[in-house]
């Protein structure tokens, strides 16, 4: 080692040696800094919190607690903590500088730190600074978008500011347009509004729109109470064209939900399309397999406390299964019995379905229960203030065409599925060629039943998971499966997508309970037209 | 020749004889009932309470709603899942009446207005409530208002052939629909409670033994009345017409019959049957609420008949009754195991007793005949 | 009403052999039975009573009529013979209206289109079937199977409140006495043999007394003496009516037929009598050639 090199080192180990002194001292300030809080008199706040602007994105979980309200002390240690009433009326503390959770207190060991609105302000102007120059984009961005909802003077001073020093290209856009407002509403300049006008008139947030609105309101005397014509005609125009953007958007969002809920509508229709369009078998207890799956999602959950990331992957195949197993013996010891005697076949299962339902009451009580989404089925894909896709429903819409793909597999091209199709078409024929029809039946039922339980996992994902989950979809599904044509996978599909289209696109002009009832007389007009939905099987073999 | 008409087929034969022992049975029990309530003291061990009249009354609304079912289940194959929606449409039309007899005595105090309008502010009577003031309209309306909605719906179903398993799935969605549809303010019906508070009809206060006990003998009279009808509608040529539809009706239909009017005309004959049980169930019990349209409800009634017997009309009766007075023990004392009795009772009959408890003791009887 | 049952049983045996079979023309002759049915009026000036015309219907692609043209003259008892999916059933399941064709015409008489008319409405008009599988009302007596099918109102209001006329009941226990079922006549449908079934439901057919009779395997799962009377049967119904019979069994065939029709996927390959028939090299090619 050279003597240089030796030097250098000493040099670097020296600045590492500073820099974390001061990182050291810094968190130290910060701490004691706090601890002030404890007991400090209202007037003393202002100079306390001033200070926590140089240890910024440390301090603002201890920010927002004050501006919420939630930010006490606790008068044995004088510990700041978050915080906030149970259901027991008992408080749950949050220790914010070491992040960890204390034992519950009752109101009287605990103290508020009391703040009013002139202190909030200053919090608000406090943490709308430290995240705005915060290193993470996302924290920049979040800070912009809250503050696009409060153009107050001091916001846009602070927003001025950090457009100087912005880098990122969308959240300078954003930064932009919030001056652009600005301008727009209070400068002199003519050109300088008009180049506004151009600057906004691409986006889709709702302020934009609501400024455009405000240019052209009317005063009671039918003056339009912004003078320069000008700026009022290029308003306009900025405004049918951010208009029409808008409400195209909002129809692919509404395609979205359509389809979204047409893929419910799949999942739970493919099962029924097996044992109703394969086995002509009506299964009233269809919707209670489904529960049931659900449930296992909810049981998996409970027995990997640790694995919420993964359960739902679990579930799934376990939920197939549970509502499998659960067919099969409902195929054995009932409908066997019953066979080429829908209706009785329709009320026996429906007994079931009772049976089923008080059992998961007794065992889980009536109340619901919730399944919690990992990570990754959560939150949202944003494409722009309009238009943004839930990721669950973009999963579940994936997985319901998925799980449809696998059955036209197992239906074409296994021997299972050869046999079923054998047997659905020529029992007699089949069972002298040796197939074991009892066998068949048992196993299709079981296939059936059991893509009821994965659909169940599925609508877990969607809502709370109670006794009376299955019910709620269960006359839509039917109706997929008569609308798309009993016995055909691809009729049911397209009947599934289409009804949940056309339901949501009723929803917002009739209401839902409308929507579902229009919806029903539609299908009953179409089995007019129709009688076998849109995709018949034809020929003889179809009487 | 004459006789054909009179021993033809054992089933028919044996549909009439057990038919005049029903109704023997049923005044027997009805006036009984009645006189013990009336006239003998509160103390005796003869007396029978208010509250067992009233729960009669009940069962005898129930056996006519059972009855409605099997003339279309029993005879003509078309298991409606439904027919609660046909119910609880009497049960309303009878309920606006008697809410407009309230008049002032309502809460409120409103002249017009019932209460519940009173408190969702509305200022005047929706023209759907016009006229249920006067009894007359009122009982037009039950049986106008649900034949309409038979005949519309059946209308559209039968003639483009929706049967069997469809067709109760349709049935059913029909009074899911509805059920949704009552359920709101909007609707003008009083929304999630319903209709009650009910004060007196045609002047006779609800609450006193008398009029409880006419209103149980007039159901008893209306059950009476329908099961004669239905038995003299079946056993015409029309009732074998709707018995070949329910056997065969592709044949039916190739033999120059139109069966979906045959259908559709059973079907709101049905429809009215059910709407008559439902306006004289509504003063017994002094409520209607949109839970009468639950498709559970519909499907309680279809097993009723199931465990009865199908295509014997005293079967339906009696289903109607066994199963509702065990109903009526069971959530008593068990209240959560009722679901279950119910479920196991749906298996049950379907698979060991198909033709239901009439059919097993028919076949007792065929048997001891043939030994005989 | 009731005979002794030695006798009804010996009838059975021999009711068509003459001089029977005179007495069964008469009986079963319209005259006999009081017709005032203006829906009758079929136009039959040039003989033919049913005019089928390039008629084609096809189930996914598979064409089971193609193209196929047939004249039933009026009175005439044809036989319709091919192999299996030769188009039979669909052409009598067109005519009478449960299937819709995709193309072509189909006339009763010179006037009356059938096509477009529903199953109900061309029974009415005077087209009576017979279903290759046996469907009578199997919970009802063999007197109001036959009640129900006879010609008249079908309307609501008239089954609700009609009473039989003695001479609607002449003309049943006519009817029962031709299909040899006199004796059985408070029987339950269910509770008849096969043979019997097959033979109840003829007389259905024949209680209607339609214009155009299409009978779909009349002899199916009979034995050879049932075989026998209703081939007897079959030719004294022809002449005041017509008939269409669609048969497997050759020897059946062979002895009502005057003309045969042979169907080949979906279009008439020859006519003429049994023995031309046999002679044409087309057919044995394609369905006696697989017999033999």
């Amino acid at each position: 080692m050279t003597y240089v090199g030796r030097k250098s080192l000493r040099l670097i180990t020296f600045t590492m040696i500073c820099v974390l002194a001061s990182l050291c001292s810094a968190d130290e300030e910060f701490h004691i800094n706090v601890k002030q809080l404890a007991g400090a008199k209202l007037r003393a706040l202002p100079a306390i919190v001033a200070k926590f602007e140089t240890s910024g994105e440390r301090a603002l979980p201890i920010l927002r607690a004050m501006l919420e309200g939630a930010l006490y002390y606790r008068k044995s240690d004088k510990r700041i903590v978050a915080a906030y009433r149970t259901e027991t009326g008992d408080f749950r503390l949050d220790d914010l500088l070491e992040g960890i959770d204390l034992e519950v207190a009752s109101k009287r060991e605990i103290k508020k730190i009391v703040v009013n609105n002139r202190l909030r302000g200053q919090i608000r102007k406090i943490i709308a600074r430290i995240t705005l120059t915060s290193g993470d984009r996302f924290v920049r961005e979040l800070a912009v978008d809250n503050m696009l909802n409060d153009l107050n003077k001091e916001n846009l001073l602070l927003l001025r500011a950090a457009r100087k020093k912005e880098k990122d290209d969308d959240i300078l856009s954003k930064l932009n347009m919030a001056i652009a407002i600005d301008d727009l509403k209070h400068n002199e300049s003519t050109q300088l509004r008009l180049d506004a006008i151009d600057i906004i008139d691409s986006s889709l947030q709702p302020i934009v729109v609501n400024t455009l609105n405000s240019l052209l309101v009317i005063d009671a005397e039918g003056m339009p109470i912004e003078k320069d014509e000008e700026v009022r005609e290029r308003a306009m125009k900025a405004k049918e064209s951010i208009e029409l953007k808008i409400s195209f958007y909002e129809v692919l969002q509404r395609i979205f939900y359509g389809l979204s809920l047409g893929s419910i509508l799949l999942l739970i229709a493919t099962g029924l399309a097996i044992t109703f369009g394969v086995m002509g078998v009506i299964n009233m207890a269809h919707g209670e397999l489904i529960m049931l799956g659900a449930y296992t999602a909810y049981v998996v959950q409970l027995l990997l406390p640790n694995g919420i990331e993964y359960s739902i992957l679990i579930a799934i195949p376990a939920a197939f299964a549970v509502s499998g197993l659960c067919g099969i013996l409902i195929e054995r010891y009932v409908i066997r019995y019953l066979r080429g005697r829908p209706l009785e076949t329709l009320l026996a299962t429906f007994g079931i379905s009772l049976i089923l339902q008080q059992t998961v009451r007794t065992i889980f009580s009536p109340l619901n229960r919730q399944v919690v989404s990992p990570t990754w089925l959560s939150g949202s894909l944003e494409i722009n203030p309009v238009f943004a896709l839930t990721y669950n429903r973009l999963y579940i819409l994936a997985f319901a065409v998925l799980v449809l793909l696998c059955l036209q597999l197992v239906l074409k091209k296994t021997k299972l599925g050869l046999q079923v199709r054998a047997v659905s078409q020529n029992r007699e024929m089949a069972r002298a060629m040796g197939v074991r029809t009892e066998r068949v039946d048992a196993l299709t039922f079981g296939l059936g039943a059991g893509v009821a339980g994965v659909a169940g996992v599925a609508l877990s994902q969607l809502t709370n998971v109670g006794p009376n989950l299955g019910q709620a979809y269960i006359v839509d599904s039917f109706m997929v499966v008569v609308f798309g044509g009993v016995g055909n996978l691809w009729g049911t599909m397209v009947g599934g997508f289409t009804l949940g289209v056309a339901n949501k696109f009723l929803e917002p002009i009739t209401g839902p309970v409308l929507a579902n009832i229009f919806v029903l007389i539609f299908i009953i007009l179409f089995i007019q037209k129709r009688p076998s939905g849109l995709f018949p099987q034809t020929g003889r073999a179809a009487e | 020749m004459i006789k054909h008409y009179r021993d033809e087929g054992r089933a028919e034969y044996f549909f009439q004889k057990n038919g005049r022992a029903f109704l023997i049975i049923l005044f027997g029990v009805v006036i009984y009932a009645s006189c013990c309530n009336l006239f003998i003291p509160d103390d005796s061990i003869f007396y029978v309470s208010t509250y067992t009249i009233t729960l009669l009354g009940k069962y005898l609304c129930f056996a006519l709603l059972a009855l409605s079912v099997d003339v279309v289940w029993g005879y003509c194959g078309i298991l409606s899942l439904g027919h609660g929606a046909f119910f609880a449409l009497g049960g309303y039309t009878m309920g606006m009446y008697l809410m407009r007899q309230i008049g002032e005595r309502g809460v409120y105090g409103h002249p017009v207005l019932p209460d519940f309008m009173v408190f969702l502010n509305w200022k005047e009577l929706p023209w759907f409530w016009y006229g249920f003031d006067s009894f007359g309209f009122a009982m037009l309306m039950t049986l106008v208002v649900p034949s309409v909605l038979a005949f519309v719906f059946g209308w559209l179903a039968f003639r483009s052939r929706v049967t069997g398993v469809y067709l109760s799935i349709i049935t059913q969605a029909l009074t899911y629909a509805l059920m949704l549809a009552f359920f709101r303010n909007e609707m003008g019906f009083g929304g999630n409670n319903g209709l009650t508070d009910f004060k007196d009809i045609l002047g006779f206060d609800l609450q006193s033994d008398r009029t409880r006990v006419v209103l149980f003998c007039l159901s008893a009279i209306a059950l009476a009345i329908a099961y004669l009808l239905s038995q003299l509608i079946l056993q015409s040529r029309y009732g074998r017409v709707v018995v070949a539809i329910r056997d065969a009706e592709a044949r039916t239909r190739s033999i120059g019959f139109k069966t979906e009017n045959y259908k559709v005309s059973l079907f709101v004959y049905s429809a009215a049957l059910a709407a008559i049980a439902g306006a004289l169930y509504v003063p017994q019990v002094g409520i209607i609420n949109p839970g009468e349209f639950s498709p559970l409800n519909s499907i309680e009634i279809v097993v009723w008949v199931s465990v009865g017997g199908r295509a014997t009309l005293y079967g339906a009766v009696v289903g109607a009754i066994l199963v509702n007075y065990a109903k009526t023990k069971f959530t008593a004392e068990f209240p959560d195991e009722w679901l279950y009795a119910l479920g196991l009772l749906f298996v049950g009959t379907t698979i060991f007793l198909p033709k239901g408890l009439m059919g097993f003791f028919d076949v007792k009887k065929w048997r001891n005949q043939r030994r005989g | 009403m009731a005979k002794p049952k030695k006798r009804v049983k010996k009838d059975d045996m021999n009711i068509f052999k003459s001089p029977k079979i005179e007495q069964v023309r008469r009986a079963v002759s319209p005259l006999n039975y009081a017709r005032n049915n203006s829906e009758l009026a079929v136009d039959v000036s040039h003989n033919v009573i049913l005019y089928v015309e390039s008629l084609s219907v096809s189930f996914d692609g598979f064409k089971a009529l193609d193209d196929l043209n047939l004249y039933i003259n009026n009175g005439e008892l044809r036989c319709l013979i091919g192999a299996n999916g030769a188009g039979k059933t669909t052409l009598m399941d067109v005519i009478t209206g449960k299937t819709h064709p995709d193309k072509g015409h189909i006339y009763f008489g010179q006037t009356i289109d059938l096509l477009g008319k529903t199953e109900t409405e061309i029974a009415q008009l005077g087209i009576g079937r017979k279903f290759q599988k046996p469907t009578v009302f199997e919970n009802q007596t063999v007197f109001s199977n036959l009640e129900l099918a006879m010609r008249g109102d079908k309307g609501i209001l008239h089954a609700l409140f009609s009473k039989l006329r003695s001479e609607d009941l002449d003309w049943i226990k006519e009817v029962t006495g031709i299909i040899g079922l006199d004796s059985k006549e408070n029987l339950l449908a269910g509770a008849l043999s096969h043979g019997q079934k097959q033979w109840l439901e003829i007389g259905m057919l024949l209680i209607a007394d339609p214009r155009l009779m299409l009978i779909d395997e009349p002899v199916a799962g009979m034995t050879a003496s049932e075989t026998e009377r209703t081939a007897e049967l079959l030719i004294s119904l022809a002449g005041d009516r017509t008939v269409v019979v669609v048969e497997h069994d050759m020897d059946f065939v062979r002895s009502i037929a005057r003309t045969v029709t042979v169907l080949h996927q979906g279009s008439v390959i020859a006519e003429g009598s049994m023995s031309d028939i046999q002679s044409n090299p087309a057919v044995v090619e394609v369905y006696l050639g697989e017999e033999q």
